[in-house]
């Protein structure tokens, strides 16, 4: 294989953590594909890796090492099929050894779609899917992907290795989803990737690493699925989302790190090249003339954007998208945000009595925006009690300091005389 | 790859169905039997006698012990089962979907270890 003289360890380093990023869904991917063995294409993959660093530094990068990464990890995935004795037998063997021999060198087929869609098939426990795209295809290990979503290490990584196990013996495949199924199977993906910038996004100050690279993976993973299926206007969406929210990340937090609500952001921190290529991809999305939840998610972020443009908010627009969310989705997320914007139109009392249609779902109990909102409605009303109260369960509620600091300070906007007497 | 699709069923439904519901409870896995033969994905399939009638046995400490009735008592009992042969949890899954069971009771799909 051509090699380039390069003795610059650094260069090599960087060159393999790239290769990595990109080609590791893709090799484990093709190495997996036809045993569904994740877990042994990805050891073989970091054995390949561990190679790799310590060659290459002194022999230099090769022309393609995702070429060579294959040709290692297959190498070693041979040999680990023939010493164990639950894998397949002989006949198996030398036919997966001809299917992976067969590669061209320069052209590895690109099977990541099929792996996303395993990743994310509904026999996966739904709770799961999120961290295991994040490890099969991008390739993070475990302990990064627990702390980014609160879970023990050790608990991560053995739902991970079930999950792994489950994919293999239940059989199921990699593989695009048939026409008629895809619809609903593209929205597990999606929403196992939106769970992923969720989680990425509540670190707002991007001071937890692990959670404000999971943001950026997300997004990552998404432009990936833009280029893998390039006509579906739901993929363009959620990319369109994730763009908007992510833009706004430097105006979220003041200087000293105080929550900033949306409305009082400062335009000018929005980064604008971010919130135009989420322009682009929305125009992108609508063009197919199919609607969808993330792409109506999307228009109200653009609709709240435009304010870096004319100084203002159309309620009138965004609520007219709230009620198109509402009727396809039902959520009751959906609901609390739109009485806050028919609140804006209509006035706080009208606001209420749209909030009052969801207080009956036993989830909104513990659903800190709810209470929030009730508590921002209940001072526009004057009802300075109900809004002191509220705002007790939405601080009891939150977990991020900086919005409960925010949330105590307007409680304590109300005075203190009526705070329930002292015993 | 082989699967095994086993069945889960209110017994007690069957008493109370009336003959014409009964008739048609048995052509609709007859039809169902018939589509898997059709397609060439039937193994082995059957139905199994009421719970009432299972036996269960343990040996412990050398010693046997054999329990009149069902090894869990619940609401769903095994009814029966299908042996298929189809490509992935995809296609097995198809199949668990149409099966008539899967509207009166619970079908579970699990892969056949093979050796």
């Amino acid at each position: 294989m051509a090699t380039v003289e390069t003795s610059d360890r650094d260069t090599t380093l960087a060159t393999a953590e790239t290769v990595a990023r990109h080609s590791h869904g893709k090799l484990v991917a093709f190495l997996a594909m036809r045993s569904g063995d994740v877990a042994a294409a990805e050891d073989a993959l970091s054995e390949a890796f561990a190679t790799a660093l310590s060659v290459w530094p002194s022999k230099g990068c090769p022309t393609n090492p995702e070429a060579w990464l294959l040709t290692v990890a297959r190498r070693k995935l041979i040999d680990q099929i023939r010493t164990r004795h639950d894998g397949p037998g002989t006949d198996e063997l030398e036919a997966m050894a001809e299917t992976l021999g067969e590669v061209a060198e320069y052209d590895i087929p690109d099977r990541r779609l099929g792996l996303l869609f395993a990743c994310t098939h509904p026999a996966i426990d739904a709770g799961i899917r999120s961290p295991l795209m994040l490890q099969v295809v991008l390739g993070l290990d475990a302990a990064q992907i627990a702390s980014a979503f609160l879970m023990s290490p050790a608990a991560m990584a053995q739902r991970l290795v079930r999950a792994k196990a489950k994919i293999r013996h239940a059989g199921i495949p990699f593989r695009i989803p048939n026409r008629n199924e895809l619809y609903e199977r593209l929205e597990m993906v999606l929403d196992a990737i939106y769970a992923s910038f969720a989680e990425g996004w509540i670190d707002a100050a991007g001071s937890d690493f692990a959670r404000r690279e999971l943001a950026g993976e997300a997004i990552f993973l998404e432009r990936l699925l833009t280029e893998l299926l390039p006509n579906e206007p739901e993929v363009w969406g959620l990319l369109a989302l994730m763009l908007y929210a992510e833009a706004r990340r430097p105006a979220r937090r003041s200087a000293d790190g105080e929550f900033v609500p949306l409305g009082l952001q400062d335009t000018a921190l929005w980064d604008a090249a971010m919130i135009e290529e989420a322009e682009a991809a929305l125009r992108r999305a609508s063009g197919a003339g199919l609607i969808g939840r993330y792409q109506l998610e999307a228009a109200i972020q653009s609709a709240h954007v435009e304010r870096r443009r004319t100084g203002s908010v159309s309620w009138r627009a965004i609520l007219s998208l709230y009620d198109a969310l509402v009727t396809l989705t039902g959520s009751p997320v959906a609901l609390i945000n739109r009485a806050l914007a028919l609140a804006e139109l209509e006035g706080p009392t009208a606001g209420l009595d749209a909030l009052a249609e969801v207080s009956g779902d036993p989830r909104i109990g513990s659903y800190q925006p709810y209470w929030a909102a009730r508590a921002e409605l209940m001072v526009r009303t004057g009802a300075r009690r109900e809004a002191w109260q509220a705002y007790k369960i939405a601080i009891g509620l939150e977990r991020d300091s900086a919005v409960r600091r925010y949330l105590e300070m307007r409680q304590a906007d109300l005075g203190t005389e009526i705070l329930p007497p002292t015993r | 790859m082989q699967y095994l699709l086993t069945l889960y069923v209110d017994e007690s439904g069957w008493g109370k169905m009336t003959p014409e519901q009964q008739q048609q409870g048995a052509a609709s896995y007859m039809a169902y039997t018939e589509a898997l033969k059709a397609a060439g994905a039937l193994v082995n399939s059957n139905r199994l006698r009421p719970s009432a009638t299972a036996t269960t046995l343990r040996i412990t400490n050398g010693k046997t012990q054999v329990l009149d009735g069902p090894f869990a008592e619940s609401k769903e009992q095994l009814g029966g089962y299908y042996l298929i042969d189809v490509p992935d949890l995809d296609a097995a899954m198809s199949w668990a979907g149409r099966c008539p069971a899967a509207q009166h009771g619970v079908v579970e799909v699990r892969a056949i270890w093979s050796m």
